[in-house]
């Protein structure tokens, strides 16, 4: 009877019933890696908030405002490294020679940090925005596009929560990234184009002396949320592992039981008859 | 390739004349739309002048969605589609077929809008040329690619609202680039108008051949 049931693994994590030693150390080494590099991301955090919002002084033209300069420019850097390893990714995928589901999953939690670090670079600059330019919003090139690119990807992320065959999946929404990511130069010139036909560029960046300290502390930005990114893919990466597993196998694991109990009642039965 | 496109063009077309859905459901739900946009912005000459282009091209965009819906329908029902990958077409010509039957039918619709949103906005149509040469770049590069985000969409249950999520932003640029196309030749100064028409033509050029080449993938996983 225990010959039909398939071998499941019970593991928390889903790790393998037999691990080979090599899988894993090098599981062992990944998982410290992305602990250290989680480590180094609260830390940058923390260092920031606190050289950004107390340290700092105050600019000598934009005042306070000057503290979005840690986060926003750095919350944009994000969000295009993002959406390029997604397209990146994409691409592998679609590759014959390296088409691996594992590229598809890496597109996918890519994208969705994207479109998170795509919103918070939205917020941030129209809080900006508004006490310097006096609106929340200015037709400008970057900012439409920006604001483009982030529903673009959020019709990427409603295309991959679509159900399916996981390959039929992955093909069809790495396909659908590639021509939506054509898109990104068109509409960005397009736009530059539309404005400057119209009015003189709405962004110049103040004049005004970037202070040692402040430079540093933009740099420090930059590092610590590209770390948060890595740590934030590589969990929703794992995840998606995870889920991919539990639909592979929560089927056959189901059937296994539902035959085990089928069994078990069999055997009862032929008690009782006999 | 041609030779199948002419043949799966022909096919959409041959439905549409038969059922007539087009021209009985799309093109009397652009006119209801042409008439809300003038009912929303009120009845100042000039204001609605001004705005016409853009209107008219909005319209065009939410009728085009329709008629995209529409040709992937004609497909999903009956098993269609399955029809399609066995009947050993060429997945280009398939693609090039669909997107030139919707086209056909889109300009179509064009010339009937163009006409009543120059009476209804009291807009006369000047610079036919360019209004023209215009109608036929955009309405290439937003059948091509409606035909292609159809066929993405196509598979799934949740179609009918992806689409639209999918398809607008991507044909952004479309819209922007005709609406500047068409006021340039409604306020008479076409030169101004010639640049959007390569932008147009570099986006329609470039997503029929993306799509041209990419639909076979499509089509195999239906």
């Amino acid at each position: 009877m225990n010959a039909l049931v398939p071998p499941v693994d019970h593991g928390l994590l889903g790790e393998s019933a037999a691990p080979h030693a090599v899988i894993s150390s090098r599981r062992h080494r990944a998982e410290l890696a992305l602990r250290i590099v989680g480590v180094a991301g609260l830390v940058g955090v923390v260092l920031t908030v606190w050289l950004g919002l107390w340290v700092t002084p105050p600019d000598a033209y934009m005042g306070n405002l000057v503290r979005l300069l840690y986060i926003h420019p750095s919350m944009a850097w994000d969000a295009f490294l993002a959406y390029g390893v997604s397209f990146a990714a994409s691409a592998c995928y679609l590759w014959p020679r390296t088409r691996d589901l594992r590229f598809d999953r890496l597109a996918g939690a890519s994208a969705e940090a994207g479109v998170v670090f795509t919103a918070i670079t939205l917020v941030t600059g129209s809080l900006w925005g508004r006490p310097t330019w006096g609106t929340w919003w200015v037709w400008d090139p970057l900012l439409t596009t920006t604001a483009l690119l982030f529903v673009l990807y959020l019709g990427y992320l409603a295309l991959r929560k679509v159900p399916g065959d996981p390959e039929v999946r992955a093909k069809r929404t790495a396909v659908g990234a590639l021509v939506a990511f054509i898109d990104v130069p068109i509409v960005y010139f397009s736009v530059t184009w539309w404005k400057s036909l119209h009015q003189a560029p709405t962004i110049s960046p103040g004049k005004s002396d970037v202070h040692g300290l402040m430079a540093w502390t933009m740099l420090l930005s930059f590092v610590t949320f590209s770390l948060v990114y890595v740590w934030f893919v590589a969990h929703r990466y794992r995840l998606a592992g995870l889920q991919a597993r539990e639909e592979a196998e929560g089927l056959a694991y189901a059937l296994a039981e539902r035959r085990a109990e089928g069994g078990a009642k069999a055997v009862e039965k032929n008690e009782v008859l006999t | 390739m041609w030779h199948d496109a002419v043949l799966v063009a022909g096919k959409d077309l041959r439905i549409e004349w038969r059922s007539r859905v087009g021209l009985n459901q799309v093109v009397p739900f652009a006119l209801v739309v042409l008439l809300l946009f003038g009912l929303a912005l009120g009845p100042d000459a000039g204001r609605l002048r001004a705005a016409a282009a853009g209107l008219f091209w909005v319209t065009v965009l939410l009728a085009c969605l329709l008629s995209v819906q529409r040709s992937v329908a004609v497909e999903t029902a009956d098993a269609g589609r399955d029809g399609l990958r066995l009947s050993g077409l060429d997945a280009g010509g398939i693609f090039v077929g669909k997107s030139a039957a919707l086209a056909l039918q889109l300009l179509v619709l064009e010339v009937v809008l163009a006409v009543v949103a120059a009476l209804l906005y009291a807009t006369p149509l000047s610079g036919i040329g360019l209004l023209a040469a215009t109608c036929v770049l955009a309405t290439a590069g937003l059948a091509a690619v409606g035909t292609f985000y159809g066929a993405v969409a196509a598979g799934t249950r949740v179609r009918e609202t992806l689409l639209p999520l999918l398809f607008f932003p991507v044909v952004a640029p479309v819209v922007l680039a005709a609406t500047k196309a068409w006021s340039a030749a409604l306020s008479h100064q076409g030169g101004g108008g010639l640049g959007w028409l390569g932008l147009l033509a570099i986006f329609s050029v470039a997503y029929v051949a993306i799509g041209t080449v990419a639909f076979g993938a499509l089509l195999e996983d239906g």
